[in-house]
């Protein structure tokens, strides 16, 4: 049964506020937070644009940079200059061919980044540190008009259900990927590598960043009037309840890591690191 | 042992406090300085209850539990919403005043109290509880795992830090007619989420109570006395909620399936 809608009581008319010129009486480092929000993100924009944009160096068999995983060109080992093996082991979907000239992470990063984008908490965060809106509690903004997230663009943070969905499939994809490098270059199982583990991480911090998400939690469970007749779903809402509570420690180490990883990777297929510890 | 003995008993010594008073009402005003006595162990609701005995006998502050239940004493100190009850002066850096505001997003009506009547008008417009057609008489059998999530709800004392720290009307007193605020959105999530209601109210949230208006910056939450997880408990669960009726083409398209 929908709600009724019956036009709200006209309240009295409003008095003044207390006359407060200040935009803010608070005298802790407000801004600190948002501020090292700002460079952290905005550190990883950079990093990040660059990396996609190199369009080389993402492939050192058996790893591969998350930024340019699945493999789309068929020619990827071609991206590592000290590549000399055959490709044995990434997914390799090869769908854009040898015709395709711009960095095939541009096609990749699309859903990654929407994931983020319209994640709550880096919704939180960047409302705060870009749009200072507001930079922190109790801190007047400096916006005359305010609209939300009722209007466009921002009514499509809505859709953040579809890019957890496709999130996912990256999430399968990286995984595969952390396990395949514990193969050698000739495809023979039982190699570890530091980026074996550096590869593992990222897959694992990924999934805590994902299951924590608050459309996961909606969608396992949060959704139900009666946990009692789902106990399933009441015990998988739980699981996303632990990983929510702990949203943002994951969001930023996953954020961090990927990059990370991207760095390490590209370090080995450039041959700037080398060795059998690789 | 003595160092210990020592150091407690001059941290409860009584010393100066300086508090900085907003006083004025509507027509105007401005922060006066009252210099006390207080000591660490107390809170500041204490310590204006002394500026009012002894300095300013004719300072208005509402108050009434002194124990952090009842929600009447909020206020700013130090630009931060807060229950004056429950902000012990040991917390305060020393030495330095005390400022305290009345809360800023409501009108004043003298010193430290303001008309929050605002409350009381989206109060209002809240549909009230409405028995499903699984149980719709009393008494109503549910079990305690279906009921956590309004009981969350229910712990709120209606002290209205939350609204008070919102930007969406402390910015902009222009979203005030279209915006129920954190404290009611968590009380429709505690209806929405009761296991024995009926009433569908996520359309009505969305179109008509401002829910797309909150951009989850979390404050509510930080200012929050009992601890309640307003926006992730609340507020994106409803907006969740909004996106099944509202946003998902995939649940629209559903929708419309099945109503042929």
């Amino acid at each position: 049964m929908a709600a009724p809608t019956e036009a709200a009581p006209a309240g009295p008319q409003e008095r003044p506020r207390a006359a407060i010129e200040a935009r803010t009486l608070r005298r802790d480092q407000w801004w600190r937070a948002p501020a090292v929000s700002a460079v952290v993100i905005g550190a990883f924009v950079v990093y990040a644009t660059i990396a996609a944009l190199w369009n080389a160096d993402y492939y050192y068999e058996p790893y591969i940079s998350p930024f340019y995983s699945p493999c789309l060109v068929a020619g990827c080992h071609l991206s590592s200059e000290s590549y000399t093996h055959l490709r044995v082991n990434v997914p390799h979907l090869s769908v854009l061919g040898y015709w395709w000239v711009v960095s095939p992470a541009i096609l990749i990063l699309v859903f990654p980044l929407g994931f983020r984008l319209t994640c709550y908490y880096y919704r939180r965060t960047y409302y705060r540190s870009f749009w200072r809106s507001p930079p922190a509690c109790a801190v007047a903004e400096p916006h005359r008009r305010y609209s939300g997230e009722t209007r466009f663009p921002l009514v499509l943070q809505n859709v953040h259900r579809y890019f957890f969905y496709a999130g996912l499939v990256f999430n399968a994809i990286l995984t595969y990927d952390a396990v395949v490098a514990f193969r050698n270059h000739q495809g023979q199982w039982g190699h570890v590598g530091v980026g074996t583990f550096v590869l593992l991480i990222n897959a694992a911090l990924l999934w805590c960043y994902s299951l924590g998400c608050h459309s996961c939690r909606h969608l396992v469970g949060g959704r139900l009037k009666h946990f009692s007749r789902h106990p399933v779903r009441f015990k998988l809402w739980g699981v996303a309840s632990w990983f929510n509570a702990r949203h943002m420690q994951f969001a930023w180490a996953s954020l961090v890591w990927v990059a990370l990883t991207d760095l390490y990777v590209r370090l080995a297929a450039s041959g700037t690191i080398h060795g059998a510890w690789v | 042992m003595s160092t210990s003995a020592g150091a407690t008993g001059e941290a409860l010594a009584p010393r100066e406090l300086t508090l900085r008073i907003w006083r004025g009402d509507a027509k105007g005003g401005g922060l006066v300085d009252y210099t006390v006595e207080a000591q660490d162990g107390e809170v500041v609701l204490d310590v204006v209850h002394r500026v009012q005995a002894t300095l300013a006998g004719d300072l208005a502050v509402r108050w009434n539990c002194k124990a952090g239940k009842c929600g009447s004493c909020s206020a700013e100190l130090d630009g931060r919403p807060r229950l004056m009850c429950l902000a012990r002066l040991s917390t305060f850096e020393r030495g330095v005043p005390i400022v305290i505001t009345p809360l800023r997003t409501f009108p004043v009506i003298r010193d430290l109290v303001t008309d929050v009547s605002f409350n009381y008008r989206k109060a209002e417009q809240v549909p009230a509880f409405q028995p499903s057609a699984d149980q719709p008489v009393a008494p109503f059998r549910m079990a305690q795992v279906d009921v956590e999530r309004s009981q969350e709800m229910r712990k709120c004392i209606e002290c209205w830090l939350c609204q008070d720290t919102c930007h969406v009307i402390r910015d902009h007193d222009d979203n005030k007619p279209a915006f129920s605020g954190p404290r009611f959105f968590a009380r429709y999530a505690e209806l929405d989420m009761h296991p024995n209601d009926g009433l569908d109210r996520r359309r009505l949230m969305q179109e008509e109570r401002g829910l797309g208006l909150c951009n989850i910056t979390k404050c509510c939450t930080e200012v929050c006395p009992e601890g309640i997880k307003i926006t992730d408990n609340a507020i994106i669960p409803m907006k969740e909620r909004v996106v099944d009726v509202c946003y998902d083409p995939v649940r629209l398209l559903r929708r419309r399936r099945a109503r042929g």
